[in-house]
């Protein structure tokens, strides 16, 4: 295998790191302030991608303005489920949060394709972003470059949010001492509310980039989510930047597996998982409770 | 899965008329349709199956005929293991007489088996491998719409004929890709061809990115993709970005179905080169059938699958009548005693190796410009005839095959 060759694996493996990124990232924040674990993720994931198709289709918005709606609808949709369901778990059981969530998805996901069945339905490329560059050693799609430079700013930007200013601090707060922080006055079930619709947002715009490159279909959420689940343990359940370090650093270790190994390629990460997990129970990034 | 969401539904009792006859196990011949319903290839097979079959049931007038037959329904999630204990648990607790369509070659080939022990009917639509009329040959199974070889046959030597002679091959890491595989590089190379490599991806796969890479970076004339459903159309999707064809290569779909070209438009589609045992838009008998078909399906025209689906239970249920038996060994043989003649696959016959035979069709995908109206996506390039469209029944290794 030449060497020139693996950079583009790296490349390559950078992209399906951005998605693992952005999700898990969205995962860290909500169960990191709510302490749910949102099996959902992948349905809204989904939700996102199919937002922007009927966005084009009825309403004749294109990509750009998908970018901008469909993670709001998303979010919308998630301070929904959270102001009518998520709220009356949160004193529960971790695995109570588990199974609603997971019962939502299922519904969503059933709902979408009895609709519009397992196929999916074709999404193009902006025309701004089609086409691509040869950088030598590989053709690099413009769309692909955008994905990553795009996610690294939003990963970067939620990062900076929660751990560098005001909001963030009250935000860490809250998830150490609700009732002290409500005592200063500051409206903490809106604050749980926001932070879910703001986690679900980022899955639903990480929908709208798959869109292009995936086709918009039911079950892309379903196939994703378990390994963006593996990713944000090995990351440290709860770790912002764990979730976006170990997301960028397994898409590519999995792009590697699939030139060496091609066929332990979707169990690689489980591997690694469960040696992480022998190793260090928290996580990477994680502290120990 | 966390959930086994394993659903078994009875979807039809068809009303009885008279008493039953004595010799149809108790008194209903219990058919039971086991597909993907929910996962990768439930549009190619999944409930559009279950309506093929309930079409069939209705044409062949088994109420008026006094013969009781029901539909039981169940999603196999592409497993083997879940397959099997639905088969197992039909076979010994519902009295299922016969199984049909079963895609997803790993569970077909498990499911062979447990019929072949318990004595009862196996009528695949979906799944592929040639193997099943090959070393895994039984007496109690019949291949019904197509195989690997069958489509190795139509679609690889098509494109090594007209100069893709260097292959690179996309395969499924399962017994049908290793069958598709198999089958087109044997074909590739009879005609003169070279494999220059190939690369097994997991089932199912959403990214395609770093296998195109190595295609691409192969210099291979041909991609050939060894596997179906949303693989297939997200490899030829994300071909289309990683400028495959532009760069001079091109991608021969070796199983793609109607639904594909449908999920991937024809912008993306056009000019692929595939096999197939039906199309909705043949013949006059063929397109009222499908309508039928549509108006029950949220519009969208049959695959071969389901066609064969309904061909194959119109079948059954003639040899069972004829018989007057739902023995599952009787039947088979008696199913390959009688020609078959049907509207969707017109006159054929099934073989001792099981594998039934008809006419398979070489088709292009039309242009966007072509296209007159929905659904309206292939033109056929070339006839393959029943004769020739199989593989030939002496070199299938077929232990039931007197030599």
């Amino acid at each position: 295998m030449p060497v020139q060759a693996l950079f583009g694996q790296v490349l390559i493996g950078l992209i399906n790191g951005a998605f693992y990124a952005m999700l898990s990232l969205g995962l860290s924040v909500i169960f990191g302030l709510l302490n749910i674990i949102n099996f959902a993720h992948g349905a809204l994931y989904m939700t996102g991608a199919f937002a922007a198709y009927f966005l084009l289709q009825w309403a004749g918005l294109g990509y750009w303005w998908s970018l901008l709606l469909a993670p709001i609808a998303v979010g919308l949709l998630g301070v929904v489920l959270e102001k009518t369901m998520l709220k009356r778990l949160y004193h529960l059981d971790h695995l109570y949060g588990l199974l609603l969530t997971f019962g939502i998805a299922l519904i969503i996901q059933g709902g979408f394709r009895n609709e519009f069945g397992s196929s999916g339905l074709p999404y193009a490329i902006p025309s701004q972003l089609t086409g691509g560059y040869n950088l030598g050693f590989m053709f690099l799609p413009t769309y692909r470059a955008w994905v990553v430079v795009f996610s690294i700013v939003v990963c970067v930007g939620t990062w900076v949010v929660i751990e560098r200013t005001r909001l963030g601090a009250y935000l860490r707060a809250a998830t150490e001492n609700p009732t002290l922080v409500r005592a200063f006055g500051i409206n903490v079930p809106r604050m749980i509310t926001l932070t879910y619709g703001f986690g679900v947002a980022l899955a639903g715009l990480a929908g709208v980039l798959a869109a292009p490159i995936y086709q918009v279909n039911p079950l892309m959420g379903a196939d994703l989510i378990i390994v963006v689940f593996a990713v944000v343990v090995i990351g440290g359940m709860g770790s912002i930047m764990g979730s976006i370090v170990t997301g960028f650093t397994l898409g590519i270790v999995e792009g590697f597996t699939k030139v060496f190994y091609p066929e332990a390629s979707n169990t690689v990460i489980f591997v690694i998982m469960a040696l992480v997990l022998l190793v260090r129970p928290a996580g990477l990034f994680g502290r120990t409770a | 899965m966390l959930i086994t969401r394993v659903l078994v539904l009875t979807i039809a009792l068809i009303a009885a008329t008279a008493t039953a006859h004595a010799q149809i196990s108790d008194g209903i011949v219990k058919i039971g349709v086991m597909n993907d319903q929910s996962g990768t290839y439930a549009d190619i097979t999944g409930p559009g199956s279950t309506t093929a079959a309930r079409l069939a049931v209705e044409d062949f007038g088994a109420a008026k005929k006094g013969l009781k037959v029901e539909i039981v329904v169940a999603d196999h999630l592409n497993k083997p293991d879940v397959g099997s204990s639905i088969a197992r648990q039909w076979y010994d607790a519902e009295k299922v007489d016969v199984i049909v369509d079963v895609p997803t070659s790993s569970v077909a080939l498990a499911i062979n088996q447990i019929t072949r022990d318990k004595g009862k009917a196996f009528l695949v639509s979906g799944a592929a491998s040639s193997d099943l009329t090959g070393k895994a040959c039984s007496p109690n199974t019949i291949h019904w719409t197509y195989d690997t070889w069958a489509l190795a046959n139509g679609t690889g030597s098509a494109i090594v004929k007209t100069g893709g002679d260097t292959w690179f091959f996309l395969t499924a890491d399962y017994a049908f890709g290793h069958a598709l595989e198999r089958d087109t590089e044997a074909v590739v190379v009879k005609n003169g061809g070279k494999v220059l490599g190939k690369v097994r991806h997991p089932f199912p796969t959403a990214d395609f990115s770093s296998f195109l890479l190595q295609a691409q970076a192969s210099k291979a004339k041909i991609i050939g993709l060894a596997n179906a459903g949303a693989d297939t159309t997200n490899a030829i999707k994300q071909g289309a970005e990683f400028g495959i064809v532009k760069g001079g290569q091109q991608f021969a779909g070796l199983l793609v179905f109607i639904s594909d070209v449908h999920a991937l438009s024809l912008e993306k589609a056009n000019g692929l080169v595939l096999t197939e045992a039906f199309y909705w838009d043949l013949n006059d008998k063929t397109r009222a059938w499908s309508k039928r078909f549509a108006e029950k399906q949220h519009g969208a025209m049959p695959t071969m699958v389901q066609a064969g689906v309904y061909s194959a239970v119109l079948h059954y249920l003639k040899a069972v009548e004829a018989l007057k038996s739902d023995d599952g060994t009787k039947v088979i043989a008696k199913m390959k005693e009688m020609p078959t003649d049907d509207p969707l696959f017109g006159k054929g016959v099934v073989r001792a190796d099981g594998r039934k035979i008809h006419p398979m069709y070489l088709f292009e995908v039309k242009k966007p410009a072509e296209a007159k109206g929905p659904w309206d996506y292939y033109k056929v390039r070339a006839t393959i005839p029943a004769e020739q469209a199989f593989r030939p029944l002496d070199q299938g290794e077929c232990p039931l095959v007197k030599k």
